[in-house]
């Protein structure tokens, strides 16, 4: 098995001194100035001796230096060099130094172009590992891997949905994986925002990452399993649902593009999509022209939970402005139960600029969430909530 | 003293583990309960027999109120049957192991998903199909569900059902089927087999069953095969397994689903306790997708040739075409299930076509004793396992009398029909004594008219 | 502990003083096809004695199904090996199926159902000659009245979901019979009570709708307040719901279902620690189920036979499940006179959930259960059954990398704690600790899906188990996840002193290669072991 190994090196910088994100050399500047110290290394290297455990024959596909050789020799893993940093830290690569971490860093901070070209050098592998945080997620998905990859948690913010949950379930993971993949967003705060106090995960897009291998255990005789509330089955039931002559915006997420999969529709991955009668109305909408459509006909929002932070308006779906809100005939929002469970009890969030039009959500909104079923779950003003 | 159900209810024991929980009392952890939902005495319930020897009296006493079963000779069937239990039977399910486990993983209960396998397996060379459940509660949820299912794989919401089942049967198909698909029913010809039926697309399944609630054996399974196919549905056949030693299996006349009930497959009749209900298909993905309860397949372990066992398709549930179907499932019968597999491991092929032949020998002899002594038979012409109809002046006033002479001569089907019931267990004597009661008690009947 | 699928024998056996040196039987039994030799055979038949039917070819079996053939003893040897290769409640400190209720199934009880007058009653046979067993059926259905504060009880269903499907099935006709069929088309359930009772509320037809748990782990309220309206048919709610934590705001609950005009419909599978401590009807419910396997002790059987029990309020009994066990009133009045019982059917009965009556030795069990305790035996099984609960939640709370979520609130009958810290720790997962647990002896379930505790465990110790089983159970988990930390691997390649080693289960899920009988394995893999 050959694994494909990108660190991000200053992942994780800013979350110990509390800047909340580590994008932007400044950022890092101040970081490592503050006296952070850089774990995405360390993290790799618990993920590979994980691998390694499991399946003795792997052999690591990397770039030199910090950016993954320091890790598999840490991890005593075999690798092959595939790749050397532009001018960053070519100095360091292959040199035969021994440590990792802070030895490394003294070089300059890797940037999100490093991350993307190593994604293109890497090639072929039969699964791509990088550790880091949110944004190199969004790097790692703008250079378009052709291959499966998994996130080693080492960033601050980890909120996609393509990490494992720590290093050592990211190795377990990659030695178990059997060549099955399910879609996982990519979210990223905007830490412009973030650092000023506001909160709110964007969708970019999607990885593909190996499905969660079954497990054995866990099932109970005499129950009635929950239903996997997968989102074809939630498409399914939103298809059901839908009338005859009423126009339905479709926001970005990946169960909302199931719906337009259920219709036979291929809709824009990141933007929202007006259908109707089974036919594609408006593509890629802007907010204006949603406007016009939701001013001039029935219209029904429907939209994803964004994110694992729960944002169902004002992250990746800004088309659905106040005004178009207060447009519309209804909102349905789509989440499959264990989405659901896994904000751990915060309510849902709308952000859409507008305090009224957020308040007029204030109280509980119906999540469907499979056929005949669905939640009634709580949603919040997000100004309100994290205020 | 500790009851001897409760180990840790001594004062002492309880002292001990509240001080460790530092806890006051057991009042603390009911703090949650508000008073006004607390009941504020004692439950109003019988005394107890608190000592092992007063409760077996106690108990004892009770079932002395029922007859006991040696003293009367029964012909009772429809849907539960008197057929010998071989003893290896009882001392299997009654092991502490099978009758007390519950759902441990494939490791420590191997055992048991190796018998239930087994089961499975034998019941499959029986029907002649790969796909076998582990047990449903009964029959009658088992035809509700394969005709489910069939809907769900045809995508269409009407079966048409034989109208030669039993009225308890079709009232539990119909709720169970409500809302999501319509029942229809075929109608029954004068031989006692399914009448002439149309069928057109809309229809999801055609339920035949055999033998029909009349003990009557179905002849003409191929031709409504290929009718259900003609228009796309499944012909879905409801049969007891016991019959299969030497009745054709439904697969072999081109059943896509067979369904029914286990209960003859070892279990003591238990006032109604022994029902568990089996379905079965091809391998057939698109139908495996259907099945809404488990069923256990083979899987290797990490030790080179070890069987293991393990959840086929478990999460089928997310690929059905359709969530119409999402079933309940439960504690059905498994232990049942296991009892089957014993039973038809004792038998073998020898021994199914042996009670094959002699059910179907003695049923006919019984028709043509009875039949001798004065009753109507119905369906004479057919074939039939193990029951059939009689028509007698009046149901209730021959049951009586044979009842008043140590005989259960029938299950009575309406005012003049009875429904008697021949298994291996019944000896040639036994029928004539049932022919020579019924000959004098219809002449009585007759008399008194 | 470099190779992790050594033999038990090479292992440290003692790995930490006072834990069991157990391993599960292992008899590499053959599958019962490998064992057969033509004409053997394990039990003989009666032969016809009368004519033989010549059956027409279209019915006529072809070929002899290929069951295996063997001797009576060795279909004895093989089947008991398999049952030792079975880990039952009767042999391990069965704590850890948390909602289950594996108590201990008094031996007893099933001697009195072993009698041929239970054994060999048939179910049509003529109420009098089965006075004895209604008789049991009615007094057991008084006892669950008073338990319950019912109107009446239906002992028809045959477990716990077919007895929540009744329920829901009362609740449609009653809904119809006021003509309000039509409209009241959703049932509310809660995130925390059993999947059934959605799954079989979509089954009768309902919408779903379900309501996740509030910041204090009960129930949104407010969420409730949203729910309810013209549209709600019921409310399906398990309390204390499978977190143990019992909910007390239960009759706002109710109460705010009914003003919408909807019933509310009680799940007592987690009954046992309030048994004679709080009643289903002074909470204002108007149906309400128990699970005789569960509180009730009858043993579970490897899944079933089961049996449960329904019951409802006065305005629900015409509908309840049918026949129900009557007494004929003065009918055994004189001196020495037994009472007459009579089997009857509810005017608007739902009809039958199951074949016949119900699953009568269940039902006689159930019935001498209670009999051994009485009124103070049941509530010192409650007590008990919570004290062991609150206990084995005091030593789980301190094993490092454990934790209870809404650690503040009080638990009733169980508790579903929670591995996240462990498995950040060291990535080995719920399941995969309770794997290894099962290498002591033991074993526990997760919690249904989807895990809204992440990395669950949820553990019932009832009234049945000693306070030394308690401290066995708890240093058993402190092992194994003591173990998990220092060597992860080692816990995630467990089992080693199992029947069988690991699965690999990628064949139960490939239709080319999966094999859910005997006939497909030969079919598929030439009846070879697969590597």
């Amino acid at each position: 098995m050959i694994v494909g190994l990108i660190v991000n090196p200053v992942a994780g910088l800013g979350g110990a001194v509390a800047l909340k994100g580590s994008d932007g050399p400044d950022i890092q500047a101040r970081a490592l100035a503050l006296g952070a110290v850089p774990r995405a290394a360390e993290r790799a290297a618990a993920a590979l001796r994980a691998l390694r455990a499991r399946r003795p024959d792997v052999l690591v596909r990397t770039v030199a230096g910090p950016m993954g050789e320091d890790s598999a020799r840490a991890a005593g893993v075999p690798y092959r060099l595939a790749h050397r940093p532009a001018a960053t830290s070519g100095g360091t690569a292959g040199s035969g130094a021994t440590s990792t971490g802070a030895a490394d860093t003294r070089t300059a901070p890797t940037g999100p172009a490093d991350t993307r070209a190593a994604v293109a050098a890497l090639g072929e592998v039969d699964l791509l590992l990088f550790a880091g945080g949110d944004g190199t997620a969004r790097d790692v998905l703008d250079a378009a891997p052709r291959p499966p990859v998994l996130g080693i948690p080492a960033g601050v913010k980890v909120y996609s949905g393509c990490f494992a949950l720590s290093p050592v379930a990211a190795g377990a993971t990659v030695a178990g994986f059997d060549g099955r993949t399910v879609d996982a967003e990519v979210v990223d705060l905007d830490e412009e925002g973030h650092r000023a106090g506001l909160v709110g995960a964007r969708l970019y897009g999607t990885l593909r990452v190996p499905a969660a291998r079954e497990r054995l255990s866990g099932r109970k005789t005499g129950s009635s399993a929950a239903p996997p509330g997968s989102a074809e089955s939630i498409a399914r039931a939103v298809v059901a649902d839908m009338r005859p002559g009423t126009a339905y915006a479709l926001g970005p997420g990946a169960t909302t593009l199931a719906v337009g999969r259920a219709l036979g529709l291929a809709l824009t991955p990141l933007g929202v999509d007006v259908v109707r009668d089974g036919a594609l109305l408006a593509p890629d909408v802007t907010e204006q022209r949603l406007h016009a459509i939701a001013m001039s006909q029935v219209t029904h929002g429907v939209l994803s939970v964004i994110g694992g932070q729960g944002f169902v308006i004002g992250r990746g779906n800004q088309q659905f402005s106040p005004r178009v809100l207060a447009a519309l005939a209804g909102v349905v929002v789509l989440a499959t139960q264990q989405k659901l469970a896994a904000l751990g009890g915060r309510p849902l969030l709308v952000d859409s600029g507008d305090p009224r039009a957020d308040a007029a959500f204030e109280g509980h909104v119906r999540v469907v969430t499979g056929h005949r079923e669905s939640v009634l779950y709580r949603i919040s003003s997000a100004s309100e909530e994290l205020s | 003293m500790a009851h001897p159900y409760i180990p840790n209810a001594g004062p002492e024991t309880r002292a001990a583990m509240l001080a460790e929980i530092g806890a006051p009392d057991v009042a603390e952890f009911y703090r949650d309960i508000p008073a006004e939902l607390r009941l504020d005495r004692p439950l109003d319930l019988p005394a107890p027999y608190t000592d092992e020897p007063g409760l077996v009296r106690h108990l004892h006493g009770l079932l002395a109120r029922n007859t006991h079963p040696a003293e009367l000779l029964s012909f009772l069937g429809h849907g539960c049957y008197h057929h010998h239990v071989p003893a290896v039977c009882d001392e299997v399910n009654g092991r502490g192991e099978f009758l007390t486990a519950y759902a441990g993983e494939p490791y420590e209960d191997h055992g048991r998903f190796q018998a239930l396998f087994e089961y499975v397996s034998m019941m499959a060379e029986l029907l002649e199909m790969d796909v076998v459940n582990v047990p449903v509660y009964d029959g009658y949820q088992a035809t509700g569900t394969a005709l489910r299912m069939a809907a769900r794989r045809t995508g269409r919401s009407k079966v048409l059902v034989s109208g030669a089942i039993a009225a308890d049967k079709l009232a539990k198909i119909r709720d169970y089927l409500t809302p999501d698909v319509e029942v229809h029913l075929a109608p029954v010809a004068d031989s006692g087999e399914m009448g002439e039926v149309r069928l057109d697309d809309t229809f999801a399944a055609l339920y035949l069953e055999t033998p029909t609630v009349h003990g009557v054996v179905e002849t003409r399974g191929r031709e409504l095969a290929e009718l259900a196919h003609g228009v796309g549905a499944l012909l879905v056949v409801g049969t007891d397994p016991i019959s299969l030693g030497v009745l054709a299996p439904p697969a072999s006349y081109g059943a896509d689903l067979v369904c029914g009930d286990i209960q003859s497959l070892g279990m003591h009749p238990q006032y109604g306790g022994g029902q568990a209900g089996f379905i079965a298909s091809h391998d057939d993905e698109r139908l495996v997708a259907e099945f809404p309860s488990r069923l256990f397949g083979i899987a290797p372990t990490a030790v080179p040739g070890e069987y293991g066992f393990g959840d086929v398709f478990y999460d089928r549930t997310s690929f059905a075409l359709r969530e119409e179907g999402k079933e309940w499932v439960g504690t059905a019968a498994a232990l049942w299930g296991i009892t089957a597999g014993v039973y038809l491991a004792l038998m073998g092929p020898q021994g199914m076509r042996e009670i094959g032949e002699t059910v179907l020998a003695r049923t006919r002899y019984a028709m043509r004793a009875l039949a001798a002594a004065g009753a109507a038979v119905r369906h004479q012409e057919a074939v039939h396992f193990r029951e059939f109809a009689v028509e007698v002046p009046d149901a209730d006033a021959l049951l009586a009398d044979l009842h008043g002479r140590g005989i259960l001569g029938g299950v009575r089907l309406g005012d003049r029909e009875v429904l008697v019931c021949v298994t291996e267990r019944h000896s040639i004597a036994d029928i004539d004594t049932l022919a020579a009661a019924v000959k004098d008690a219809l002449s009585a009947l007759g008399g008194a008219e | 502990m470099s190779s992790h699928t050594e033999p038990f024998a090479s292992l440290p056996v003692t790995p930490k003083p006072g834990l069991r040196r157990f391993h599960q039987a292992r008899w590499d039994e053959e599958i019962v096809f490998e064992l057969s030799r033509p004409g053997r055979r394990g039990v003989g038949v009666p032969a016809p004695d009368a004519p033989l039917v010549e059956l027409p070819e279209s019915v006529a079996r072809r070929t002899p199904p290929a069951l295996p053939e063997l001797s009576q003893n060795q279909v004895v040897r093989h089947y008991l090996r398999l049952s030792q290769e079975t880990l039952g409640a009767d042999f391990n400190i069965d704590v850890g199926q948390g909602t289950c209720t594996m108590k201990y199934s008094p031996k007893v009880n099933d001697s009195l159902v072993r009698d041929p007058r239970v054994a060999a009653l048939h179910p049509l046979q003529p109420e009098s000659t089965v006075q004895g067993v209604l008789e049991i059926y009615w007094r057991l259905e008084q006892i669950l009245k008073e338990i319950s504060g019912m109107a009446r009880v239906s002992l028809q269903p045959g477990a716990g979901s077919a007895a929540i499907y009744a329920n829901i099935a009362m609740i449609r006709a009653y809904h119809a019979s006021r003509g309000e069929g039509g409209q009241r088309d959703q049932v509310i359930t809660t995130m925390f009570s059993h999947p059934s009772n959605a799954a079989c509320a979509k089954v009768a037809g309902y919408e779903v709708i379900t309501l996740m748990p509030d910041a204090d782990g009960n129930p949104d309220i407010e969420a409730l307040r949203a729910a309810v309206g013209p549209r709600t048919a019921a409310l399906m709610i398990t309390n204390p719901e499978d977190t143990g934590i019992f909910n007390p705001r239960i009759k706002e609950f109710v109460d705010l279902v009914h003003e919408a005009g909807g019933l509310a419909c009680y799940d007592q599978a987690n009954a046992n620690g309030i048994l004679g401590i709080t009643r289903a009807r002074d909470a204002g419910f108007d149906l309400c189920h128990f699970n005789l396997h569960k509180t009730f002790s009858t043993p579970h059987a490897c899944g079933g036979p089961a049996a449960g029990a329904c019951g409802v309020s006065a305005a629900l009994v015409p509908f309840l499940p049918g026949p129900v066990v009557d007494r004929v009133e003065n009918a055994g009045t004189a001196a020495g006179e037994p009472e007459v019982y009579t089997l009857t059917v509810p005017e608007r009965s739902v009809g039958k959930i199951r074949p016949f009556l119900g699953v009568t030795p269940n039902v006689v069990r159930a019935y001498a259960w209670v009999m051994a305790l009485g009124a103070e035996g049941l509530r010192e099984v409650a007590e008990t059954a919570v004290l062991n609960n609150n206990y084995l939640l005091a030593k789980v709370a301190r094993i490092p990398g454990a934790s209870v979520p809404w650690a503040d609130r009080r638990r009733v009958e169980q508790v579903r704690y929670s591995w996240q810290q462990l498995t950040e720790e060291t990535g080995v997962h719920s399941e995969e600790i309770g794997i290894r647990a099962a290498d002591f002896g033991v074993h526990y379930w997760t919690s249904h899906h989807p895990y809204v505790v992440p990395e669950p465990f949820t553990l019932e110790p009832t009234e049945s188990y000693s306070r030394e089983d308690l401290d066995e159970y708890a240093a058993i988990l402190a092992h194994v996840a003591d173990e998990a930390r220092k060597d992860p691997e080692f816990v995630r390649n467990a089992p080693y002193r199992q029947t069988v080693h690991r699965i690999d289960p990628a064949s139960l899920d490939d239709p080319a290669q999966w094999s859910p009988s005997w006939r497909a394995y030969r079919r598929k893999h030439g009846g070879q072991p697969q590597a």
